[in-house]
């Protein structure tokens, strides 16, 4: 028998993979594909817990979650390849011009 | 509870059965005569040009980009189409107003020259 | 069903979001312009976008004069005196903005339209964070705001400065809703909703749920993802490199409007929908406000980059600002809005006559390019003295009545250390505050300054903030009365 904890602790771990990727990893790209991971298993969360309590409220915010994280992609893309245009990588090591 | 699951169980045996047994099969009582045709990476039926690792042009990205946006807008569409009749009027109404949002979006990236491939 | 759907209906109400409305139109409209223009002609733009913000204002004004609190959507938004007052902020820090921004982009070589719209889209999206009563607006009014602020932040694409804030920016912004998105499913998942005021009923209707480890959890993953927006210390890395690497006017704009956004969707959830943990919450809010105040405060004195002095200099002024809502009476709540609003004119202000100062491309002006600046250039010299007289929190200016109402409210609700905290590190302030006067005066100036000239959009910005330091800080009551009106 699958229940709702089964569900929430899937989104659990799969959320802290996601942080862990995110702390962890050096390439730009990378990083953010890991903070997808995050926002899917928030969405996965938001759906089982729809689901369990039998309201709406969930699974709609799931929509705004994919739209808002699509148009995240958009900008993110753009924006690294505005750096990548100018630095020739996207390695998070090479932030390295704005420190005190 | 889990006997609901068996027939996907089943799905999954036959379809693994079926795609090793095709590779094995194959193997085993094809014939083997390798050229430089046969080898080169499949691209579409197109005769190759350069490898597969090359980088890809900026303007894969873009369209990418818009791609991901106008796509995952779509979304709303669907609750709309499901709710169709009870929504009536207004819910068209509504949904117009969205698609003049995108439009402009549209118009935006068109005028800006960023679906030109050239 | 159908029942439900005819009521749905009937419970949107455009009138509640009538001033974002207006924005969002006329930045798709400035899109649109900006694509049938000339390339390189933006100051058209720049005034339309003026008109756009004087309609919103306009229809500000009419919801305030209105005491009726607009519902609308289902109650996912209240146009409440609250999301008013704050209105007021959101369109104060655009308008400046733009103001001091069309000569500035001119002059780096960066005349783009859209950085107008989304101006204003930032705006729109900071206007439904404040008015919004459900989970779910107030998530789509953030993120509006910050994709917007994203794109601003990396604008000057050929600099690598800008883009490396523009990408650190979107990179850790994008980590932290994800923090804020898991907190409000698991709040979802203990109420069973996602409104506020309902989340707040429920909680304290079932009191056992107050215990339970996922309203906690929930409660501090919320916070998390509010206090990397506020830019709240430990929170607060980012803060720096981005408000030094972005263009200057949207370093201005960022560190008023949008933050004053997140503050205000902050409070609303703490204190509509999380009164029953105010004791949590309080003594959270309190440790990090003297850390935010005190590494704010300390690590600005060792910048010798103004930009990046100020950046430090804002994380401390949100650190003041928390101890108004850890107080959560109503002299402190009522303190944190008058703060915002002051901040949001001594702030640009400053950042206007930094901007004004700067030469092309080296927009980073150092202290030592301030030497002997008040005597060259007396009324810029004499506005900027001003502006930092009130950051410090001098009478008789604005940041002065601001500390003041903030700090009486948190003596009031007995929290006396942390007054003192706040009023020694206002103290500490002053060393790196009066430092960049002391260069102004009292250092021989190497430079003429004869390249600054004095567009008029940013000398009507400048002196529109002048204005506003001194009104609040002379007659602060008329302002204090709408702040305490405006809230709950």
């Amino acid at each position: 028998m699958i229940t709702i904890n089964h569900y929430l602790v899937l989104s659990a771990v799969l959320f802290s993979l996601g942080t862990f990727g995110v702390l962890t990893r050096k390439n730009a790209i990378v990083i953010f594909m890991c903070i997808e991971l995050m926002l899917n298993a928030v969405n996965l969360s938001f759906i089982s817990l729809s689901s369990h309590l039998g309201n709406m409220d969930g699974q709609i915010f799931v929509f705004f979650v994919m739209t808002v994280a699509a148009a995240e992609a958009a900008v993110g893309l753009a924006l690294m390849i505005a750096f990548f245009r100018n630095r020739e990588s996207i390695a998070v090591d090479d932030f390295s011009l704005l420190k005190w | 509870m889990l006997d609901n699951y068996l027939p996907i169980l089943v799905l999954v045996a036959i379809a693994f059965a079926f795609a090793a047994g095709s590779v094995v099969f194959s193997r085993l009582v094809g014939q083997k005569k390798p050229s430089v045709v046969k080898l080169a990476p499949y691209e579409c039926g197109m005769p190759l040009f350069g490898t597969a690792r090359d980088r890809f042009s900026i303007k894969f990205y873009i369209i990418a980009m818009l791609f991901i946006v106008f796509d995952i807008e779509v979304v709303f569409l669907y609750p709309w189409s499901v709710m169709f009749k009870r929504l009536g009027m207004f819910g068209f109404a509504e949904m117009g107003v969205f698609i003049v949002i995108l439009f402009v979006g549209y118009v935006y990236v068109w005028k800006k020259g960023a679906l030109e491939w050239e | 069903m159908e029942n439900l759907v005819q009521a749905a209906l009937a419970n949107v109400n455009f009138s509640a979001i009538m001033p974002s409305l207006v924005l969002v139109c006329f930045g798709m409209a400035l899109l649109l312009i900006g694509v049938f223009s000339r390339r390189g002609r933006t100051t058209h733009i720049a005034w339309i976008s003026i008109i756009g913000l004087v309609i919103t204002g306009i229809y500000t004004y009419i919801d305030w004069v209105n005491p009726e609190t607009q519902f609308g959507f289902a109650g996912h938004v209240a146009q409440d005196n609250f999301a008013v007052f704050f209105n007021i902020i959101f369109i104060a820090a655009a308008g400046l903005t733009i103001l001091i921004s069309d000569d500035y982009l001119k002059r780096e070589g960066y005349p783009i339209s859209e950085y107008y719209a989304l101006i204003l889209f930032s705006t729109a999206g900071a206007m439904w964070m404040a008015s919004g009563t459900d989970l779910m607006t107030i998530f789509l009014g953030l993120e509006v705001l910050s994709i917007s602020l994203y794109v601003l932040a990396g604008m000057f694409r050929n600099d690598v400065r800008s883009n490396e804030a523009g990408l650190k920016y979107f990179l850790l912004g994008a980590f932290s809703t994800g923090f804020l998105l898991y907190g409000v499913a698991l709040l979802y998942g203990v109420a069973g909703t996602t409104n506020v005021a309902d989340i707040g009923m429920y909680l304290s209707a079932h009191k056992a749920a107050l215990g339970n480890p996922m309203t906690i959890a929930g409660m501090v993953l919320l916070s998390t993802g509010f206090m990397f927006k506020i830019a709240i210390v430990p929170f607060h890395m980012w803060t720096p490199d981005v408000y030094q690497g972005a263009p200057t006017p949207i370093t201005a704009f960022m560190s008023a409007g949008p933050k004053a956004a997140a503050i205000a969707a902050f409070l609303r959830i703490l204190m509509f929908g999380l009164p029953e943990l105010h004791a949590e919450w309080g003594a959270m809010l309190w440790l990090l406000a003297v850390l935010t105040m005190t590494v704010g405060n300390f690590i600005a004195i060792s910048q010798t980059n103004i930009k990046r002095m100020l950046a430090y200099s804002s994380i401390a002024h949100a650190g003041y600002a928390l101890v108004g809502l850890v107080a959560a009476n109503e002299v402190g709540l009522s303190g944190i809005l008058y703060y915002m609003l002051a901040y949001t004119f001594m702030n640009i202000g400053a950042f206007a006559v930094l901007i004004l100062a700067g030469k092309q491309g080296e927009e980073n002006l150092t202290l030592d390019g301030f030497a002997g600046f008040g005597y060259k250039r007396p009324f810029l010299g004499v506005a900027l003295c001003v502006f930092l007289f009130s950051l410090m929190g001098l009478p008789p200016t604005a940041g002065f009545a601001g500390k003041f109402y903030v700090f009486a409210g948190a003596v009031k609700a007995g929290y006396i250390w942390l007054a003192i905290i706040g009023v020694l590190n206002s103290a500490v302030s002053l060393y790196y505050y009066l430092r960049v006067m002391v260069y102004m005066y009292f250092r021989e100036p190497t430079e003429d300054y004869s390249w600054i000239s004095m567009p008029v959009g940013a000398v009507i910005s400048i002196v529109i903030a002048l204005f506003g330091v001194l009104y609040l800080g002379l007659l602060p009551d008329c302002v204090m009365e709408m702040a305490k009106m405006s809230i709950f």
